[in-house]
């Protein structure tokens, strides 16, 4: 079973590139030309170079020994909270930055939910002195002012999605208009593993570092370079892509990727893509998203706002599909005790996205001994408001 | 042969075609529309079926699809809208919408709903070529709906040949690099790339869209067109309180 691109840019039913012909020459561009600029020696030095010193590189795995000891199982966390800006974002945007700069584009667009996409792309947009315009629902806006005065200071213009539920998919819509009317000198960095191809891919061989990291630290703590489960938590899926690539085709390790229920799969207030949505396309790509019998796409619901998004990436959904990978979810309530749990554990604040793969090992049952990977993808500084209103702290 | 191929089988000039979103300003207002268009000297029409997330529209298309969406307009109720369509409207008729709408309805049933009712062409802006031939040609046949193409100003050459292979109707030509509703300024450029266009001796026809919005842009449209496509400026006037008064009064700069 092939779970990578083919060369049509498809995964099994999943992929494509359905895009409006404005679009088609700046997509084209790019899936001419994204491989062999990545796999060009002097850009992989210059990418691994900057993830090294830049990034802080490579991110710890950490066995967390009092999980461990509650769990019955060698819980491993992928330090992804440790990078530079709090989370993985960043090595999609300091591989993208380099590729926009081999293209020879002079101005940088990206959309962002909570922000953390954007921070990161303003960041290295900052980083290597590019104009940076970045699309925001308005009312995420409102919700995460800190991340807005972050981009700000980075130099961004932070520019209001007013259109449709003012939210991540209409940020996304409005970057794609953006590019609709700048098709030749911008280029958008997508955050995730979604979008038209060659996105998916080229996002997912970015984050791919995380699982290659892991690979070598786990020989090195257990003697051997796979784990038995593999976990991350999943909006569009990056980090989860990164957690899994290289274990992808080591069929003995488990993947599980967890979803959002929100207040639960049932309440109409939900995120948890594989439970209620149907095939079909959203952002360029034939992936499975949430939507109404009539093919409009529903607004979706997550206590954490990385994970409050209507699609998943179209390699999660033929992952889903073929059985290869574990979708579950988990509920707002659940995802914060999970998050306190960690805290008071291990003495680490987790991303509330982040929370969601942890409080998936409580439903787990576990021999004894086995190695389980979770990927920290992010750190909670950003989530306190919410952990202070939950909590009562 | 379908009524749009039917007009286009003569050379043409200064045809004039108008867009406009299905359920806008109410959810009753779509069969009344084209009548009124009709009878006020539109040529062909586009039916917009609405989609929450219209990536290839501005703000007033955005806005008409939003509100037509609320009102419950989706494509079983706009097929039973149109079911009198050839009793009472004869120009032809192209359904214009996004992928995963036509997707979920389905696409075989999709073409034979049109054709039962009588549309003659669609517009799918986000259902690319290479997916359009593997997938979704042989039902646009076997109903005989025409799908059009868009050609923008950084289409390939190679491209449009290959566009003009695949169309039958017309090819729609969108005049600058923007979403819809924009103003098309008449600049050297776009005079350059619509010339570029016409020198190429495609065979299909080409029809201008995309910031058409009063007579000084449709003229400039028709110099090196068949036509153009007034959207966004059409539903922007719409007066939802005086139907068939505004549409006559804005189609009267065009036809008089």
């Amino acid at each position: 079973m092939n779970y990578f691109v083919d060369k049509r840019g498809y995964y099994g039913d999943f992929g494509g590139a359905y895009i409006p012909e404005m679009l088609y020459p700046n997509v084209e561009e790019l899936r001419q030309k994204y491989q062999s600029v990545i796999d060009d020696e002097q850009f992989q030095q210059e990418f691994k170079a900057l993830l090294k010193d830049y990034v802080g590189r490579p991110s710890p795995l950490y066995l967390a020994k009092r999980l461990s000891e509650k769990y019955g199982a060698n819980i491993f966390l992928k330090r992804e909270d440790l990078n530079h800006t709090g989370a993985h974002k960043i090595n999609n945007t300091i591989g993208q930055i380099l590729l926009a700069e081999k293209l020879g584009k002079k101005r940088i667009i990206a959309e962002t939910g909570a922000g953390q996409h954007g921070v990161a792309t303003a960041t290295v947009c900052a980083l290597r002195g590019l104009e940076c315009v970045v699309y925001m629902g308005e009312v995420d806006i409102k919700r995460q002012a800190p991340n807005v005065a972050r981009m700000k200071m980075l130099g961004a213009k932070v520019v209001p999605a007013t259109s449709g539920s003012k939210t991540l998919k209409d940020a996304t819509n409005e970057a794609m208009r953006d590019w609709i009317a700048n098709p030749v000198d911008t280029h958008y960095i997508i955050g995730s593993v979604v979008g038209p191809h060659p996105y998916p891919d080229m996002v997912a061989q970015f984050q791919s570092i995380i699982s290659f990291e892991t690979k070598k630290q786990l020989q090195e703590q257990t003697g051997s370079e796979l784990a038995d489960y593999v976990l991350a938590c999943v909006g569009g899926g990056s980090n989860a892509m990164g957690m899994f690539y290289h274990f992808i085709d080591d069929e003995s390790v488990k993947l599980i990727a967890v979803e959002a229920a929100g207040k639960g799969v049932d309440s109409g207030f939900s995120a948890a893509t594989t439970t209620l949505g149907k095939e079909g396309v959203l952002h360029g790509s034939r992936s499975i998203l949430m939507q109404t019998e009539d093919g409009q796409v529903v607004e979706p619901h997550s206590v954490s706002a990385g994970l409050d998004y209507p699609g998943i990436g179209p390699q999660h959904a033929h992952l889903f599909k073929t059985g290869r990978g574990l979708y579950a979810s988990i509920t707002d309530d659940e995802a914060l005790q999970a998050g306190l749990l960690l805290t008071q554990y291990e003495g680490i604040i987790p991303a509330i996205e982040s929370a969601h793969a942890l409080a998936y090992l409580e439903k787990m049952e576990f021999k004894g001994g086995e190695n389980v990977v979770v990927c920290l993808s992010g750190r909670g500084d950003k989530d306190m408001e919410t952990y202070m209103k939950y909590f009562n702290l | 042969m379908n009524r749009l191929q039917q007009l286009f089988e003569k050379e043409q000039k200064g045809l004039l075609s108008i867009y406009y979103t299905a359920g806008y300003p109410n959810l009753g207002d779509t069969l009344k529309i084209a009548e009124t268009l009709e009878q006020s000297g539109a040529d062909f029409l586009e039916i917009g079926f609405p989609y929450s997330d219209p990536v290839a529209d501005g703000p007033v298309i955005q806005a008409s699809s939003k509100k037509a969406l609320d009102s419950g307009m989706t494509l079983p109720i706009l097929f039973e809208k149109l079911k009198d369509l050839r009793q009472k409207v004869s120009i032809p008729i192209l359904l214009m919408g996004y992928v995963n709408v036509v997707l979920q309805y389905g696409v075989e049933e999709f073409c034979k709903r049109c054709q039962e009712v009588g549309i003659d062409g669609c517009i799918i802006p986000d259902l690319p070529m290479y997916e359009y031939e593997e997938m979704y040609q042989t039902s646009f046949k076997k109903y005989g709906i025409s799908n059009i193409f868009l050609v923008t100003p950084q289409t390939s050459e190679e491209r449009i040949r290959k566009i003009d292979g695949l169309s039958n109707a017309f090819i729609y030509l969108v005049s600058s690099a923007a979403t819809t509703g924009g103003n098309l300024s008449v600049s050297e450029s776009s005079a350059a790339y619509f010339k570029r266009i016409a020198d190429m001796k495609l065979k299909n026809p080409f029809v201008i869209g995309f910031g058409i919005s009063n007579r000084e842009t449709f003229d400039a449209a028709n110099e090196y067109a068949s036509g153009a496509i007034i959207g966004s400026a059409f539903v922007k006037n719409i007066d939802r309180n005086n139907l068939e008064g505004s549409i006559k009064t804005f189609m009267k700069q065009f036809r008089s």
